[in-house]
């Protein structure tokens, strides 16, 4: 066992963990952080997309223990006194998701992207979400949702 | 998916790095980014007893200018390399290269130093440090030691580098007309073909050529056939158009997998070699302009 002392969405957590827990797994079954999806479990889609020290990565692809002394927000530390994160108000307007197994990673890979990039031209978005799947929407109201938000920055 | 079970241990500086591994008996392995090592743990087809991550030693990231060189830290994670200004002002086909691996996420967490020595067959970083003549500085028990980047890819997986050994830097000498071209697989971004050239020019001529090419067999390698028919020729089109047509010479094992069958692969070598001798003559001809002509005058160039 390890410990590790990691800052999710503010709070410092502590925790005994087996050296091989991947990130994904301290989220949603020790912290029941459950908004970070596990879709391919392979480094590939995207959907455990977490901010590691404000930049984006997939969660799947990390240990807990190389997380220990970073600061992690996931898609539950966006919103702010009840107030949706912008990006997130972008999705709820755009139409940016059908089945929504994808949002939470879409919307943390675009926070990396519009902290870089705040006012990005559209393949700068598609280039931004490169590493994010869709199975639903065909990517267009994704686009237009982070357009959405960066245009109320 | 869960990989075997195995132990811990941040390594606080370099030497302690080098103690640990070399006290573990190789039962441990380095972990940088883990972008390649993690993935290969959860299929189970590397099981180490021992992780010793390296990713948080002070000194071994970073990107410096020194006597005319370029040193660039084996632990530099593919964004800051992408985004380094020194980079896209002094040698940029390594930040373009940089720019062109996998996806935000991986630029984030993937190193200089791990792609080096894991030597994916697809991974696009061997090809540049062959077309740059780059030298690979390893530190070791025994000390330090430097290999050149034509020495280093061995075979599929394989370098020149032993188990208790790690790539602390890379360094090489800027070169400004140099570029990479890649047919990317659509999902990973990996090289099914990537193709870097660096020209040496003077008065309007190829003194001589770097070409390194990765994708195409077991591991990265040059091409010296179209070196050797570059060199002296006039920096034009139909040159290096013929220079390229070349790059298929010499090639015995070429890959064939679910994304190309071998004569595709074959086929887009030549075209790649091309497209990245064109790039690189295009940045060779915006130099000199540049020079000639003061003002805003390279805006048509569609490089950055
Ligand atoms: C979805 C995805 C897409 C990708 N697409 C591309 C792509 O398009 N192009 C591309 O080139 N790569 C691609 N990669 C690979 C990526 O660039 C990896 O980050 C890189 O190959 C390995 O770097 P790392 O720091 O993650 O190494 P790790 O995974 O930590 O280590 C890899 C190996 O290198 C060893 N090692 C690490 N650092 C050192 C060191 N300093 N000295 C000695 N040994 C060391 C480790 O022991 C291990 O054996 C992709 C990866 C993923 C997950
Ligand atoms: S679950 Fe992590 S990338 Fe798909
Ligand atoms: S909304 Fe269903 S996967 Fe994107």
């Amino acid at each position: 066992m390890a410990q590790v002392s990691i800052a999710v969405n503010g709070k410092v957590r502590r925790a005994d963990v087996e050296p091989r827990l991947l990130l994904v797994h301290f989220l949603r079954e020790q912290l029941r952080l459950t908004g970070t999806h596990v879709g391919c479990d392979t480094s590939q889609c995207g959907a455990c997309t977490v901010l590691i020290d404000g930049r984006s990565a997939k969660s799947c692809t990390l240990f807990a223990v190389q997380a220990d002394g970073s600061e992690i927000t996931t898609i539950e530390g966006l919103a702010r006194d009840g107030e949706l994160h912008p990006l997130q108000q972008g999705f709820w307007e755009e139409h940016g998701l059908q089945c929504g197994y994808c949002t939470p990673g879409m919307i943390m890979a675009a926070v990396t992207l519009l902290n870089d990039t705040p006012k990005p031209t559209e393949q700068q978005i598609r280039e931004g979400i490169a590493g994010n799947f869709c199975r639903c929407t065909g990517y267009q109201h994704i686009v237009n949702a982070i357009q959405h938000a960066a245009g109320k920055r | 998916m869960i990989p075997t079970p195995f132990d811990y241990a941040r390594a606080t500086s370099l030497d302690d790095a080098v103690a640990k591994l070399k006290a573990s008996g190789g039962r441990a392995k380095l972990i940088a980014g883990g972008h390649s090592l993690v993935p290969l743990m959860k299929f189970r087809l590397s099981e180490p007893a021992a992780l010793i991550d390296i990713a948080r030693i002070p000194g071994l990231s970073g990107i410096r200018e020194q006597e005319g060189r370029i040193h660039i830290g084996a632990g530099t994670v593919h964004h800051d390399v992408a985004s380094s200004a020194l980079l896209r002002d002094k040698c940029p086909v390594v930040a373009d290269t940089a720019a062109q691996i996998g996806d935000p996420q991986v630029r984030h967490r993937g190193t200089l130093g791990g792609s080096l020595a894991h030597a994916d067959p697809a991974a696009d970083y061997p090809a540049v440090v062959l077309a740059l003549d780059a030298d690979i500085h390893l530190k070791g028990p025994k000390g330090w030691r430097v290999v050149k980047a034509s020495d280093f890819f061995k075979d599929l997986f394989t370098v020149d580098m032993e188990a208790d050994e790690i790539i602390v830097s890379v360094q090489f000498a800027p070169v400004r007309a140099a570029a990479y071209a890649k047919l990317h697989q659509r999902a990973s971004r990996y090289a099914i073909v990537g193709v870097a050239a660096a020209l040496d020019v003077s008065g309007g001529r190829v003194e001589s050529a770097r070409v390194g090419l990765t994708g195409a067999g077991s591991h990265a390698t040059r091409l010296t056939a179209v070196e050797q028919a570059l060199a002296g020729q006039p920096l034009t089109p139909a040159a290096i158009g013929a220079a390229a047509e070349r790059a298929g010479a010499g090639l015995t094992h070429v890959n064939a997998d679910i994304h190309a069958s071998e004569d595709y692969r074959r086929a887009m070598v030549p075209v790649f070699t091309r497209r990245a001798l064109e790039g690189a003559l295009r940045r060779a001809t915006a130099s000199t302009a540049g020079r000639q002509r003061s003002g805003p005058s390279s805006s048509g160039t569609r490089w950055r």
